[in-house]
Formats: C-alpha cells, sequence, structure tokens
C-alpha cells in the first residue's frame, strides 16, 4: 500500500467518468499480461528478475508488479524507442547482450552468475556498470553506462511507472477522461484525486481515498 | 502488452471509398473527394502535419486538386485515445533512426510524430510568434542568418492562424509589439504555472498565461478544455486545436483527398528535370500517384530522408540539393530545466503542461554572454516521463529513485525552449540500415556549440535563482534534453545558400516545394509550430498569387 496516499487506489475510479472504454481496455490488458517469459530464455529470465528488483525494489506487503514480464512483453513485440544512440545496437540485441554482460561479468568477480549474487554484490556491480566501468568482452563493445541509462534503467522504471499500482504510490490522479479535474490551485483536491498523508493527518486521508471514485 | 486494442487505425487505411474518419464523432465518416493516379493532381502533399495539413487546406479552398500523404493513422480521438502514456506511442514516428554527435537526440516520443495531423496531435499546443528581429538576427543581432521573410508579413499570417486555432491567451501579451486580442480568453493557472509566476515575480520578471491552442470555450463540435493534462499523449476530447481537426476537416471540404498510412518512398523526376509524382507505399504495395507539383512536409529529419531517398542519375546528390545544404544545418530547442520541491500540493498533472510562460530572455539582450534567446514554461510531466527524467538525467535508480518518485505532487519546474544556432556539422543522412520498406534510415547527428551551451548556462542559473526565490527545495538541473527539429532545407535569398526560397519552393526543382520546420533559416527560442503554420499560410496565398499571374 502506498506511504503517502494510504488506501488510494487508482483502479477505484474504472466505472466512473474519469475512464473512457479504451482506457479501460487497454489498462485491463496490462494487468493481465502473462507471467511467464515468452521472448527472453530461463536464464535471462532470471537475470532480468534480479535486475528489476535493484532497479525499482517494491514492498512486500502487496502483489509484485511483474515488471520482468513487462519487460519481456516489449521485447517479444520488439518495441523499441523509435531512435537509438549510435553506440547502441538495436533494442532487442542491446538487450540480450547487456544481460549475457551482467552475467559473465558476475561470473568473474564472484564465481556466481548475476542472479546468484547477494543483492549488495548486484547493486555493486550495477553501480559500475552506471559509471561505465565495466569492460568484459561479452559487452562487444557496447559501453555499459549507455546500456545502463538507456535501456536497463530506463525501460525498467517506465514500465513501473506505467503501471497502476505506480500511480498509487506517487498520488497520480491516474486516468482523466472525459471528466478531466476542477480544482487547480495549490493544496486544491478535487474528490477524485488521492488526499495526501500529512503528518496527524493519517486516518483524514485514508477516509477521503477509501471515498475516490 | 495491448498490442492489439485500439490499433485498427493502423493496420488498414480509412480514408477510401469516398469517405474518411469524422474526428468529431467516435465512429462516424465524413466525404472525402478521390482522384485518380494517373492522373496529375495539382499538388501532392508528403505529410499531414503543422505545414502539410495546413497547406493542404488552404490549396484545396483555393480550388486546386490536392491530394496529401501520411505514413501515419487516421484516429478519431473521442474513442481511441486512451489516458495512457504507454498506449498513446502510437501517435508517434517509432521507426528505428540513428542518433551521433556530443549530443545525440532523443527522438520517438520526445520529438515526432506519425499520425494523420502529425506531431500536432501530441504537441503540447505552445503557440508563440517568433519576436520581431528574429527574421533578420544576422543583420540586427549579429548571429545566425537572415530570413527571407519580413516579419510584419508573418505577423499577419501569425494572426490568421490563431483565429483558425481559437488560441486562448493572455488580454495584454508583455512582450514585442503589439499584437489583437487572442480568440478566447486565457485559461485558469494551475499551481504549477502560479510558481513560475512567483518564480519571475522573485526575479522582478515579467511573466504570462501561454498562449495555448486549446479552446477555454466551447466551439462549433470542439468543447472547452477539461484539465485532464495528457495532452502530449493526445487529446480525447478535442479540446485541442491540432491539425486532425482544424485543418484537415476544411481541406476535406474544400476537396482534398488525404491518404493514410501511405508512406511516400521517393519522389519522381521526368526527363525535363521536375517532380512528375511520388511513389508511396499503402496497402502492401507501392502505387505512382503523378502530380503538377510535389511539396515535402515530413518534418526536419524525414523530409531529407526523403530528398536524398529520391536521387537519380540527374540529381545524384538526391533532390533541391545543389547547395549541399539538404540535411544540414539541423537545428533543435535546448530544452533544460531546473526542478525543486515545494510544502505545497502541487498536482501537477491537472491542466496542460505549461500554462504559464516567461518571454523575457527572448526580448531582453542585457548583459548577455551569448546569441540568441529563450523562453521559459511551467511544467507538469506525467510519471513515466519524469521517471524517465530521474533516471536518465539524475542516474537515480533502485530506493533512491522510489523515494524521490513519491515527491512527485511536490514538483515544480521551469522548462527552456532555448534557441540553437544553426551549424553545418549538424545533419540528417542516410545510415545503412534498412527500414520495413526497404529505405535507407536517417542518421541524426547533433551537437550543441560553444553558444548553445552559454545559452544554457546563463538559463540554468536564472530559472535555479528562480526557484531559490520561491523557496524550493532540493533542486536540481536537467542538463540535457532538447525538443523540436528545424532546419533541414533552409529558405533564403541566394540558391548557393539555401534550399528554398521566401515561398517555400526549391530553387532547383521549380514544382518542387518543402513546406515545414525544415525550412526555418534559425530556429528562435519558441515552440515552432505557429511559425510553421504561418508559413503554410503564406506559401498557399503566394501560390494562389502565382497562378494568377501564370508563373507557376
Ligand atoms: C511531445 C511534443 C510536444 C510539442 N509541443 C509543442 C508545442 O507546445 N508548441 C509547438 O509549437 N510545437 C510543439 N511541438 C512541435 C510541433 O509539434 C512540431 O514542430 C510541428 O508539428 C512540426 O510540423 P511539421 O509540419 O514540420 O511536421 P509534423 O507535424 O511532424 O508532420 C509531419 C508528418 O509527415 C508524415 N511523414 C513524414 N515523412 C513521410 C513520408 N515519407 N510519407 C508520408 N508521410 C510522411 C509524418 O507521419 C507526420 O505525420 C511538440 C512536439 C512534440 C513531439
Ligand atoms: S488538458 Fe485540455 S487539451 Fe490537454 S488533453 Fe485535456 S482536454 Fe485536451
Amino acid at each position: 500500500m502506498s506511504r503517502r496516499y494510504p488506501e488510494y487506489d487508482v483502479q477505484s475510479k474504472r466505472g466512473g467518468p474519469s475512464w473512457n472504454d479504451v482506457t479501460r481496455q487497454i489498462v485491463d490488458a496490462r494487468l493481465a499480461i502473462p507471467r511467464e517469459p515468452r521472448f527472453l530464455d530461463a536464464t535471462q529470465w532470471t537475470i532480468l528478475c534480479a535486475l528489476c528488483a535493484c532497479v525499482v525494489p517494491q514492498p512486500q506487503n502487496r502483489p509484485e508488479v511483474p515488471l520482468a514480464a513487462l519487460i519481456d512483453a516489449r521485447l517479444l513485440a520488439d518495441h523499441g524507442d523509435g531512435y537509438r544512440d549510435a553506440r547502441l545496437p538495436p533494442f532487442r540485441q542491446a538487450w540480450r547482450i547487456g544481460l549475457a554482460a551482467l552475467d559473465a561479468e558476475a561470473l568473474d568477480r564472484h564465481a556466481e552468475g548475476f542472479a546468484g549474487l547477494s543483492r549488495t554484490q548486484q547493486d555493486e556491480l550495477l553501480a559500475d556498470a552506471q559509471a561505465g566501468d565495466l569492460v568484459h568482452p561479452a559487452w562487444q563493445g557496447m559501453p555499459s553506462r549507455l546500456f545502463f541509462s538507456l535501456r536497463l534503467a530506463h525501460d525498467i522504471a517506465a514500465a513501473y511507472y506505467r503501471h497502476p499500482v505506480a500511480w498509487n504510490e506517487v498520488g497520480f490522479g491516474g486516468p482523466a477522461a472525459p471528466r478531466g479535474y476542477v480544482r487547480l490551485g495549490a493544496n486544491h483536491r478535487d474528490a477524485w484525486e488521492p488526499a495526501e498523508a500529512r503528518p496527524g493527518a493519517e486516518s483524514r486521508a485514508r477516509e477521503l481515498n477509501r471515498h475516490v471514485r | 502488452m495491448s498490442a492489439e486494442l485500439y490499433l485498427e487505425a493502423l493496420e488498414t487505411p480509412r480514408a477510401r471509398g469516398g469517405r474518411a474518419p469524422d474526428v468529431f464523432s467516435p465512429t462516424g465518416w465524413v466525404p472525402m473527394r478521390e482522384y485518380p493516379l494517373d492522373e496529375p493532381v495539382d499538388f501532392a502533399i508528403v505529410g499531414t502535419g503543422a505545414g502539410g495539413g495546413t497547406l493542404a487546406a488552404k490549396l484545396a479552398e483555393a480550388g486546386f486538386s490536392v491530394v496529401a500523404f501520411d505514413a501515419g493513422a487516421w484516429w478519431r480521438p473521442l474513442s481511441e485515445f486512451a489516458s495512457d502514456e504507454e498506449h498513446q506511442q502510437k501517435l508517434f514516428w517509432t521507426d528505428e533512426r540513428v542518433c551521433s554527435g556530443d549530443n545525440p537526440l532523443v527522438l520517438g516520443t520526445n520529438n515526432s510524430g506519425k499520425a494523420v495531423g502529425g506531431s500536432t496531435v501530441h504537441y503540447a499546443m505552445v503557440s508563440l510568434r517568433f519576436r520581431p528581429e528574429w527574421f533578420r538576427s544576422r543583420s540586427l543581432l549579429g548571429y545566425g542568418v537572415d530570413w527571407p521573410i519580413d516579419w510584419q508579413d508573418m505577423w499577419h499570417y501569425y494572426r490568421e492562424v490563431e483565429q483558425v486555432l481559437g488560441i486562448s491567451g493572455p488580454v495584454r501579451y508583455p512582450w514585442g509589439p503589439k499584437r489583437p486580442r487572442y480568440p478566447y480568453r486565457q485559461h485558469e493557472l494551475n499551481a504549477s504555472a502560479l510558481a513560475l509566476a512567483r518564480a519571475c515575480e522573485a526575479q522582478g520578471i515579467d511573466w504570462t498565461s501561454t498562449p495555448l491552442a486549446t479552446l477555454s470555450a466551447p466551439r462549433d463540435q470542439a468543447p472547452p478544455c477539461v484539465y485532464r493534462g495528457f495532452c502530449v499523449t493526445g487529446c480525447s476530447t478535442n479540446a485541442k486545436q491540432s491539425v486532425l481537426n482544424t485543418w484537415l476537416p476544411r481541406a476535406l471540404k474544400g476537396g482534398a483527398e488525404v491518404r493514410d498510412l501511405a508512406m511516400v518512398g521517393r519522389i519522381e523526376t521526368g526527363p525535363d528535370g521536375l517532380a512528375s509524382g511520388v511513389h508511396y507505399h499503402r496497402d502492401g504495395s507501392w502505387h505512382f500517384q503523378r502530380a503538377r507539383h510535389v511539396v515535402v512536409a515530413g518534418y526536419a529529419i524525414e523530409t531529407p530522408r526523403l530528398l536524398l531517398n529520391s536521387a537519380c542519375p540527374r540529381y545524384p546528390d538526391g533532390l533541391a540539393n545543389s547547395s549541399g545544404l539538404v540535411g544540414k544545418n539541423l537545428m533543435v530547442h535546448s530544452n533544460q530545466a531546473a526542478w525543486g520541491l515545494v510544502d505545497d500540493e502541487i498536482r501537477w498533472y491537472k491542466g496542460p503542461p505549461s500554462l504559464a510562460i516567461s518571454e523575457h530572455w527572448n526580448y531582453c539582450d542585457d548583459n548577455k554572454d551569448f546569441f540568441g534567446g529563450y523562453a521559459f514554461m511551467s511544467q507538469g510531466p506525467l510519471p513515466a516521463a519524469w521517471a524517465e527524467t530521474q533516471v536518465g538525467n539524475r542516474g537515480l535508480w533502485g530506493q533512491a529513485l522510489v523515494d524521490e518518485m513519491e515527491k512527485y505532487n511536490h514538483q515544480v519546474g521551469l522548462k527552456i525552449v532555448g534557441e540553437t544556432l544553426p551549424q553545418e556539422r549538424n545533419r540528417v543522412s542516410l545510415a545503412d540500415e534498412r527500414d520495413a520498406y526497404g529505405l535507407p534510415i536517417a542518421r541524426v547527428s547533433y551537437s550543441f556549440c560553444d553558444n548553445d551551451l552559454r545559452l544554457i548556462n546563463h538559463a540554468m542559473r536564472f530559472l535555479r535563482g528562480g526557484l531559490e526565490g520561491i523557496d524550493a527545495r532540493e533542486i536540481w538541473s536537467e542538463t540535457e534534453g532538447t525538443a523540436h527539429l528545424m532546419g533541414t532545407a533552409r529558405m533564403g535569398d541566394d540558391p548557393r545558400t539555401s534550399v528554398v526560397n521566401a515561398d517555400c519552393r526549391s530553387w532547383d526543382i521549380r514544382n518542387l516545394w518543402i513546406c515545414d520546420g525544415s525550412v526555418f533559416p534559425t530556429s528562435g527560442g519558441v515552440n515552432p509550430s505557429l511559425t510553421i503554420q504561418a508559413i503554410a499560410c503564406r506559401t498557399a496565398d503566394r501560390i494562389g498569387d502565382m497562378a494568377r499571374r501564370g508563373e507557376l
């Protein structure tokens, strides 16, 4: 559950005037994606699952957003960004190389695949990737820094913040057509927006959020 | 993934059999005239965005026969636009492009559209005029090049476009020569815009409510804006006045045909060296449309790509390229921002993203250590876009990212649209890779010059000062970021140093025209769509005049 917006669930508005048919259907489809890999093989999949947990750690007290499945679905559809930095190979290839290279780096450093490392070891390796310090031949010349910022962290973070659970966490009003909003000023909230739990006013926020429709 | 839902418009062309989608209805149609392939039409127009769509309407209304082509789909906003960042990527040009240079551009959802209506289907609606001096920046301000068009001429056409789009704007615009009243009243300011207002007041400069192409009152079949805030993913209410729901309905009424899902791959030239028509891919095969005139309006990457891809023995370096400038002088706007945190709940997802603006540094030249100017605007990024900024520009991931994202509703930001200088090394060329049609894809190389970087530094200092002035905390600068594309087929007075003349007519091939963001000789410090549409209106009037005088 969201810490700042207790009991706010953007999906409680699903049947109301903030969600049109097309939004309902495409969000439903996103929530229903298969949880098993369809593009990546078993080894790549376990590495990806570990990477997702590093880039967006999720709380234990709610069902997990299936980040690896969302990335796998994007790979299956070969949905790149529509452009790429010339130093990176195309979308699928960048992911394939990156997953294999991080695994190779882990084996080199700890004699254990990436998924088998401790979280601290994984985080350290990723920090080195972000700094551009990883140069194992398995990278095939792809700069680890760019893979990290333009593919790995970029794609995982985007997948997460396109999911309704993340909207609850950040207090985003979510889909808003056709109703839109009325109160635009600072500290003004429409009744169908998340209420923030200001210190001392948590139960009030909880109450308001229960009535969001 | 929602791959199959609500994507029918991408699968088979809709505009055929004498009808086209009615954008004002969830499922309806409007009549559309059609033209045969083997009889030349007066104008074949490639692209239906700010340049091509506007020109199609004006030329059709002037009595010319017009067929306009767009590689993208013909959407019906009321039934097909979701409130969703991911799904709405269907509006963008996401065929592969390769980006290089010191500052490789971020394209895709950041930069260009692929739909009937072009990039205006997802633009943020900011509708600004150029500062008059910019049309003679070399002579009056000492940088760039002069435009071959006079500012007063442009101001006449700006007015025309503002009326057509029903721009909502302030009663008094603080900068530049007196301008006529905007047709619609300004929008209410959201908290994000009021933060800009206070930051400007703290710095002692003017600000105003942004002139926007979204309605503040009903108009014909379009309702006023409901402040849902998903503008850059497409407006599902039709409040946004885009080419899709303004110029194109006029084009159809005027007798133009618009072909959706029609990718033009090559412009043909005849033995006389003139353009004879376009080869386009639609419905799984290539077709040829004969035309007396061809207009290229594909925006500043696809336009030079098509001209270069149309090379032939007579024009081995591509069409209209005797100057060697096709693809060169690519310009963007620097798009840096200062961000900060405040105690107030801002909730910047409500309303169009940029409701307030300051053009102070476009009009004031005091103590600048750089050429050019910049505007800055209030912001309202949606969550995934905001997360991408945190990852890409700030390097956050892990718990730090999650914690930062939770501050979403308390964030304020000021973002520039900064002028960049034309440089020949910034260019669009052809890569070895090919797309699904077998056509070489674009390689886009971009690097800021020292002047661009000085402008950015000035802006960052100033904007951070503004945020400090309103007691924002945790202030940080987003130092990367660019927007908009201009300049790869510039207009000018001299065939040796420009690709087209003031009328958007190519110097080399007199029945080949270019009418979109590519023709800008300089970029100015304002968003380009109003200027592109004004140029298109002017071009249409000039074509009408020339036709009457028998000079076409
Ligand atoms: C997210 C976003 C926000 C923006 N916000 C603003 C704003 O607030 N204010 C502003 O002024 N500007 C804004 N812009 C920029 C503005 O939308 C563009 O500058 C403007 O639309 C460009 O006009 P154009 O006619 O040159 O090209 P476009 O409007 O991009 O139209 C080009 C069309 O040509 C088609 N095309 C290209 N090549 C071919 C081919 N070979 N065959 C067939 N069709 C082809 C494309 O599919 C496209 O539909 C924004 C852009 C984006 C991406
Ligand atoms: S805020 Fe207004 S213009 Fe933007 S999408 Fe909503 S209704 Fe359309």
